[in-house]
């Protein structure tokens, strides 16, 4: 496979993850769907940083379970998180963990086997870790519009400008993830026969650039549009989301998780 | 590179929240007072670019491809306090949406990549462009080595994090809590692939993108380039003469440096009782052999050097031994460099 094909597979799928997630109607009736974002991002956060924080293997399962269990309430295929996030970790962590099982110093799991029960427990725990925490990040990216996560991550007290630009950035990588694929499609369909290696850096550096080129360009006609607009520098964010009875139980069911998941591995 | 969550202890990453948080004060300040409105659309399209870059299989010698940050063309387009925050925002992006990274490690990520990995590019990258015009080689030159400077530094940062969690986290077993492997694996293991095949892809992202835009975007090259020359006016080497000057007068002070250059010892040194010493106070107490090594004894006697360590034989003086070594080293290597020059322009023109 040329690197033009394996680019176009990779934006490809950031194309067809960004499309599936964004997709308001996919996972709609769920119910961490009908959650308020903010309580969501907070909640979410915590439990993951609660993952982070325990020393305790078993506490991490039960939350590694208990998401599980979110994502099917959600009506989250377990088949597509196993496809999109279990076994890209458990390949990428467990890769990593692997040699710690043997290298980690301490004592061996059974006569002079050269697995530790130390090494075993630190790749419990980067993988379990890793797992429970991308699967938490997937169900709040799954179940909840982009945007709304954006906004919702004013409850951070990040600044205004700072959410606008993150909002900016994700409306326009969908145009700029589009235009590389167009500008690689379209190449590929031109090309006869192998391109040599010199010839494929120089593509691959001339296609950056002009998509540095089209991108600046590109921020000078928004930023035309945006101050024809009245824009003055001055941002401001409408705030809709309203907090209901039921999404400060699921505040509290948040929380409730992760203290208990500290405390149990303190 | 992108750490993801589980390798870093709370404490380590809420002190790199901590200390990538004011640059992103600063930076923002600093881009908003330069950029006023502008400043929003312009950091928001470049995030969604170096996004994009991520996601860029690039051809590297050898057949095998790799992965680019693109931090050193956002720094030299955009200047550092833009590049931190525009490669901030795709970090972020990549973290929470696409899973590319932790959560929990986005300070980490953010204070490696985009800080570290900014700041490096734009102090490479002007150093070593100085005030040469904007179509001149040197910038494409400066614009590699700051790509490839700037992903080793950012993943040494995540190797030295990487390293010391085994040394401060561990459960009552023993077991560490984080990432397993301690510095003397950590910082192997990161910098053998960076220093190879992310290196090179950066290089040659950073590099190629540079030289496009000398011939197709020059504008975009001028926000870092101030002083940047007017077509091909000779850049003055005078400065260079002069720290080249300073540092031929500084020589003799190598001589006051105790003790012998490890792995530096010449046949004789074995029998010598007072560098048997030294060479035993710098290989941990191990006694050096009683004689020279058989290999040594015969391959030393190879070549004899005209000035053996820096001390010409006609000179009784070793402070003035070590100048004249420095001045005619150096001398030799500028006749080299210019001679090649010289044939360089020749085959070009």
């Amino acid at each position: 496979m040329t690197f033009v094909e394996r680019t176009i597979g990779s934006l490809s799928n950031g194309m067809n993850f960004a499309a599936l997630a964004d997709d308001s109607t996919r996972f709609q009736g769920g119910i961490l769907e009908r959650v308020d974002p903010r309580i969501k991002v907070v909640g979410i956060l915590a439990m993951i940083a609660s993952v982070a924080a325990t020393h305790s293997l078993l506490a991490i399962a039960a939350v590694f379970l208990l998401t599980a269990s979110l994502a099917v309430a959600s009506r989250i295929s377990l088949a597509d998180l196993a496809r999109w996030v279990w076994t890209p970790v458990l390949l990428f962590t467990g890769c990593i963990a692997l040699p710690a099982i043997f290298i980690t110093p301490g004592a061996p799991v059974h006569g002079s086997w050269p697995v530790t029960q130390q090494g075993v427990r630190t790749a419990a725990y980067l993988l379990l870790r890793a797992e429970t925490a991308v699967s938490l990040s997937t169900l709040l990216v799954l179940t909840t519009r982009w945007a709304h996560i954006l906004k919702a991550l004013r409850v951070l007290r990040l600044p205004v400008v700072f959410v606008v630009i993150l909002g900016m950035t994700y409306r326009y990588l969908f145009l700029i993830l589009q235009t590389a694929l167009d500008m690689f499609e379209s190449r590929k369909s031109r090309t006869v026969g192998v391109l040599e290696a010199p010839d494929r850096r120089r593509l691959a550096a001339a296609t950056v650039g002009v998509l540095l080129s089209k991108s600046y360009h590109l921020s000078t006609d928004v930023h035309l549009a945006m101050q024809s607009r009245g824009f003055r520098g001055e941002v401001y964010m409408l705030d809709d989301f309203e907090a209901q009875p039921l999404d400060w139980c699921w505040l509290f069911f948040f929380f409730a998780v992760a203290a208990t998941v500290i405390w149990v591995g303190r | 590179m992108h750490i993801p969550d589980g390798y870093l202890s709370p404490s380590t990453c809420a002190s790199l929240y901590a200390g990538a948080t004011p640059f992103w004060v600063v930076s923002l300040q600093k881009m908003k007072r330069r950029l006023n409105t502008q400043a929003v659309p312009l950091l928001s399209l470049f995030a969604a670019f170096s996004f994009v870059i991520m996601m860029f299989n690039l051809p590297l010698p050898g057949g095998t491809t790799g992965h680019a940050v693109g931090v050193a063309i956002a720094a030299i387009v955009l200047g550092p306090w833009g590049s931190i925050l525009a490669i901030s925002v795709a970090l972020v992006i990549q973290a929470i949406f696409f899973g590319d990274g932790g959560v929990t490690a986005i300070g980490a990520n953010c204070f490696n990549m985009a800080i570290v990995g900014s700041l490096v590019a734009y102090a490479v990258y002007r150093l070593i462009a100085g005030r040469t015009p904007i179509e001149s080689p040197r910038r494409v030159i400066a614009a590699a080595a700051a790509g490839y400077c700037a992903i080793n530094a950012s993943a040494l940062m995540a190797a030295l994090e990487f390293g010391i969690q085994p040394m401060l986290f561990h459960d009552a077993s023993g077991a560490p809590l984080y990432a397993p492997y301690p510095l003397r694996i950590a910082v192997p293991a990161m910098m053998i692939g960076h220093l190879t095949i992310a290196g090179l892809a950066e290089m040659i992202v950073s590099g190629g993108v540079v030289a496009y835009l000398q011939r197709a975007e020059p504008a975009l090259l001028k926000t870092t380039a101030p002083g940047a020359g007017v077509g091909r006016e000779p850049v003055s080497m005078r400065p260079l003469w002069i720290a080249l000057a300073l540092l031929l007068i500084l020589t003799p002070l190598g001589i006051l440096a105790a003790g012998a250059a490890w792995g530096e010892w010449v046949p004789d040194d074995f029998s010598t009782p007072q560098t048997r010493q030294q060479i035993a106070a710098v290989s941990g107490n191990e006694a050096a052999p009683a004689q020279a090594p058989a290999g040594l004894q015969k391959l030393a006697t190879i070549w004899t050097a005209p000035m053996p360590r820096y001390a010409p034989p006609i000179l009784k003086s070793a402070q003035l031994g070590y100048l004249l070594s420095a001045m005619l080293g150096a001398g030799l290597i500028a006749l080299a460099c210019m001679g090649g020059a010289w044939i360089f322009t020749r085959l070009r023109s």
